[in-house]
C-alpha cells in the first residue's frame, strides 16, 4: 500500500529527466498495474464488501433472520393477531407438539409419502436415463415425456390428477370397472389409496428432475471405459453393472439426498388434491404448520413444529456428509 | 497408420457374432420399455388436453364419454380468455417472475464475483455462511416469512412475493464456478487501464457469463412461476393471484365444468411449455447444474 505511490511516482521523474515521451508512457502504465493488482488491499476490500453486499442484505433478511426467528418464536405464545412475540412459553409449544397425535400422524405420514416416493423416483430415472442415454435416438422424445412435468406448476398437475382419480367416473375408476372391477374406491377418497394417490402423481410430476442429473452424471463417463469392456466380451448389462452403476455412485447418493428432502418438504401436492384428508390421513407436517398458523393464528405453536421438521432434514444432510466423509476416509 | 495396430482390430470386436445377440437383445429390451414408459408418462397431459377440448356437457358424463366423443370445440378456452381472471393471473406471474429474475441475477452475480476474485477479510467466513444457506429447507420458513412480511407492512405486495426469492444461493455457487474458471487476462488488461472493478464486472466478466446467467434466470423464472406456498399465504389480495394460486381456485369455482377446469391447466402450464421449447438446453443444463452443484 506505501509502496505503490513511490512507485507510481519515481519512474515517470526519471523519464521526464530523460525526455522520452515512450518511455513515461510504459513506465506510466507498468506503475499503474502495480497499483491495480497488489493495490491497497483496503480498496479491493472494500469492493469485496460492496459487491457482496446487496446479497448479504436480502440473504440475512430472508433466509437467516426468518431461521433465527423461527427459533425464537417457538419459544413464545407469538400470535398472528397481536403484535409482538407474545408472553414467554419455554418449551409449552414443543410439548404440545410431541404429545399431540395430529402432529405424529403427520410425521409419520410424510415419512410414508418419502418412502413411496424416493425408490420409484430414484430407481426408475436411473433405469429411464441409462436406456436413453444407451439407444441415443430420441433423446428429445424422452426430455419432452420425462422431464416437461417437472416444470410445469404443482397446481396445474394437480388439476390433472384429481380428475383422473374423479371418483366412479375418472379416467382411473373408469380403467378398473372396463378391466372387470365393479366398484372401484376413489383413490383421493380412501384413507388407506389417499397418499397413494399423491405419490404416484409426484413421481410422474418429479421424475424428469432426476432423469436429467443422471443424464448429465452419464456423460461424465468417458466413453473408452465402455468400449474397453467391449473389447473384453462384456455384454451390455455387464457393462452397466460394472461399469455404470459404480461410475454413477456420487449422483446416486446425491440423488437420493436431494430427493428424502423434497419429499420431507410435500406440501402442496396434498394441499391441492386431498387438503390432508380424508380425515387426517395425508395431513402432512407442512399442512399441520400452514393450519397451525393461518388457521389458528398461533405462530408459537406452528414455529415449534417447524423447528423439528427443519431439525429433521438437516440431520439427513449432515448424515450424508458423514457418510461421505466416512467412504472418503475408507477410501484412503 | 492406426489401421495396423491391434486396438483398432479389435476395435469392432463389439459387433463379433457372439457378441451381436447380446446387444441386439439390449436394445429391444431397452427400446420397449422407454417407449411403454414414455406413453404411460404422456397420457396424463393427452387426457387433459382432449378433455379441454371437449364440451363441458360431454366430458361431465366422465372418462368413457371424453374418449368417444370427437366433435373437439374450443369453447373452454374461448370462455376462459375471454373471463378476464387468467389474464390477471398471467400477469402477477409474469411480473413477479420477470422482476424476481432481474434482481436476484443482480445480487447474486455480484455477490459470486466478489466471491470469485476480490481479497477481502471475512471472505472465507461469508463463503461459509453461504454454504450454510444451501441446507436451509425453504418452504419450512413460510410462518417466520409471513411474520417478518408482516411486520415490514409487505404483505398483499408483489414485493412479499419478489424479495423472498431473490437470494438464491445455488445461483451464487454456479455463478462463483463459472468466474473461478474465467481466464483472469482479460481482467487484467481491463485493470491495467485503469477500469473500475464495478466496470471489469460490468463490461468484462457479465458479457463472458452470459450463457450461465441464461440458464440460471430460466431456472429461477421457472421456479418463481411455479412457487405455490409463498403466494398463496403472502398475497392477501386476490387480484393478485399468481397462476398457481388462481389454478388453486379453480376446482371450488368451475365445479362440474371440467373441460374448463383442464383448459385452465393446460393454459396456467403453457407459457413454461413454450419457454422449454424455445430454451432446451438452457432448461435441461440449468437445471442439471443447480442440482448437481448445490
Amino acid at each position: 500500500m506505501s509502496t505503490a505511490p513511490t512507485n507510481a511516482t519515481g519512474p515517470s521523474v526519471d523519464s521526464r529527466v530523460e525526455g522520452r515521451a515512450d518511455a513515461t508512457d510504459l513506465d506510466r502504465r507498468r506503475a499503474s498495474r502495480d497499483v491495480a493488482i497488489r493495490p491497497g488491499t483496503k480498496h479491493e476490500a472494500r469492493a469485496g464488501w460492496m459487491f457482496l453486499l446487496p446479497f448479504a442484505i436480502v440473504y440475512v433478511l430472508f433466509l437467516i433472520w426468518p431461521v433465527i426467528y423461527m427459533f425464537i418464536s417457538s419459544m413464545f405464545n407469538t400470535s398472528l393477531v397481536e403484535t409482538g412475540l407474545g408472553s414467554f412459553a419455554g418449551f409449552d409449544n414443543y410439548r404440545e407438539m410431541l404429545t399431540k397425535e395430529e402432529f405424529w400422524k403427520s410425521l409419520w405420514n410424510t415419512l410414508v409419502f418419502t418412502a413411496f416416493t424416493v425408490p420409484p423416483l430414484v430407481i426408475l430415472a436411473f433405469v429411464l436415463a441409462v436406456l436413453a442415454n444407451r439407444v441415443r435416438r430420441g433423446q428429445w422424445f424422452f426430455r419432452l415425456a420425462f422431464f416437461v412435468p417437472f416444470i410445469l406448476p404443482s397446481a396445474a398437475i394437480a388439476l390433472i390428477w384429481n380428475f383422473i382419480f374423479t371418483p366412479g367416473t375418472g379416467l382411473w375408476n373408469s380403467l378398473q370397472s372396463a378391466l372387470g372391477n365393479e366398484s372401484p374406491s376413489p383413490v383421493l377418497g380412501t384413507p388407506s389409496l389417499a397418499m397413494l394417490g399423491v405419490a404416484v402423481t409426484t413421481v410422474w410430476w418429479t421424475i424428469g428432475f432426476n432423469f436429467v442429473l443422471y443424464l448429465a452424471g452419464l456423460q461424465d463417463i468417458p466413453r473408452e471405459l465402455y468400449e474397453a469392456a467391449a473389447v473384453d466380451g462384456a455384454s451390455q448389462w455387464q457393462q452397466i453393472k460394472s461399469i455404470t452403476i459404480p461410475l454413477l455412485g456420487p449422483t446416486t447418493s446425491l440423488v437420493i439426498l436431494l430427493q428424502i428432502i423434497a419429499s420431507l418438504k410435500i406440501f402442496d401436492q396434498v394441499y391441492l388434491m386431498t387438503g390432508g384428508g380424508p380425515g387426517l390421513s395425508t395431513q402432512v407436517v407442512l399442512g399441520l404448520v400452514t393450519n397451525t398458523a393461518f388457521t389458528d393464528y398461533r405462530v408459537g405453536a406452528a414455529s415449534a413444529a417447524s423447528v423439528l421438521l427443519f431439525i429433521v432434514i438437516v440431520v439427513v444432510a449432515l448424515l450424508r456428509q458423514a457418510m461421505e466423509w466416512f467412504s472418503a476416509r475408507r477410501a484412503d | 497408420m492406426s489401421t495396423s495396430n491391434g486396438i483398432s482390430a479389435a476395435a469392432p470386436a463389439a459387433r463379433i457374432p457372439g457378441e451381436k445377440g447380446s446387444g441386439r437383445g439390449f436394445t429391444v429390451t431397452a427400446w420397449v420399455i422407454l417407449i411403454t414408459l414414455s406413453i404411460l408418462w404422456l397420457i396424463p397431459s393427452l387426457w387433459a388436453m382432449k378433455t379441454s377440448f371437449t364440451d363441458n356437457g360431454v366430458s361431465a358424463l366422465g372418462a368413457p364419454a371424453i374418449l368417444e366423443g370427437w366433435n373437439l370445440t374450443t369453447d373452454s378456452y374461448e370462455t376462459l380468455l375471454r373471463g378476464g381472471d387468467i389474464w390477471n393471473w398471467y400477469l402477477a406471474s409474469f411480473v413477479t417472475g420477470v422482476l424476481t429474475v432481474f434482481l436476484s441475477m443482480l445480487v447474486c452475480t455480484m455477490a459470486a464475483y466478489a466471491l470469485s476474485r476480490l481479497e477481502f477479510k471475512g471472505r472465507r467466513w461469508a463463503m461459509l455462511l453461504i454454504v450454510m444457506g444451501v441446507m436451509i429447507p425453504g418452504n419450512v420458513l413460510i410462518v417466520p416469512l409471513f411474520a417478518l412480511l408482516n411486520q415490514l407492512s409487505l404483505l398483499g405486495t408483489y414485493w412479499a412475493v419478489i424479495l423472498p426469492q431473490v437470494p438464491q444461493v445455488i445461483a451464487v455457487f454456479v455463478f462463483k464456478r463459472f468466474f473461478d474458471g474465467l481466464p483472469k487476462e482479460f481482467e487484467e488488461a481491463a485493470r491495467i487501464d485503469g477500469a473500475s472493478y464495478w466496470r471489469i464486472f460490468r463490461s468484462v466478466v457479465l458479457p463472458l457469463s452470459r450463457p450461465v446467467i441464461a440458464a440460471m434466470s430460466i431456472v429461477t423464472f421457472v421456479g418463481v412461476w411455479n412457487n405455490l406456498m409463498l403466494p398463496l399465504f403472502v398475497l392477501t389480495n386476490p387480484r393478485l393471484m399468481t397462476i398457481p394460486v388462481g389454478l388453486a381456485t379453480v376446482q371450488g369455482s368451475f365445479g362440474q365444468r371440467v373441460s374448463d377446469i383442464q383448459a385452465s391447466s393446460i393454459l396456467g402450464a403453457l407459457p413454461l411449455v413454450i419457454l422449454f421449447l424455445i430454451f432446451q438446453r438452457q432448461v435441461v443444463e440449468g437445471v442439471a447444474g443447480s442440482g448437481l452443484k448445490g
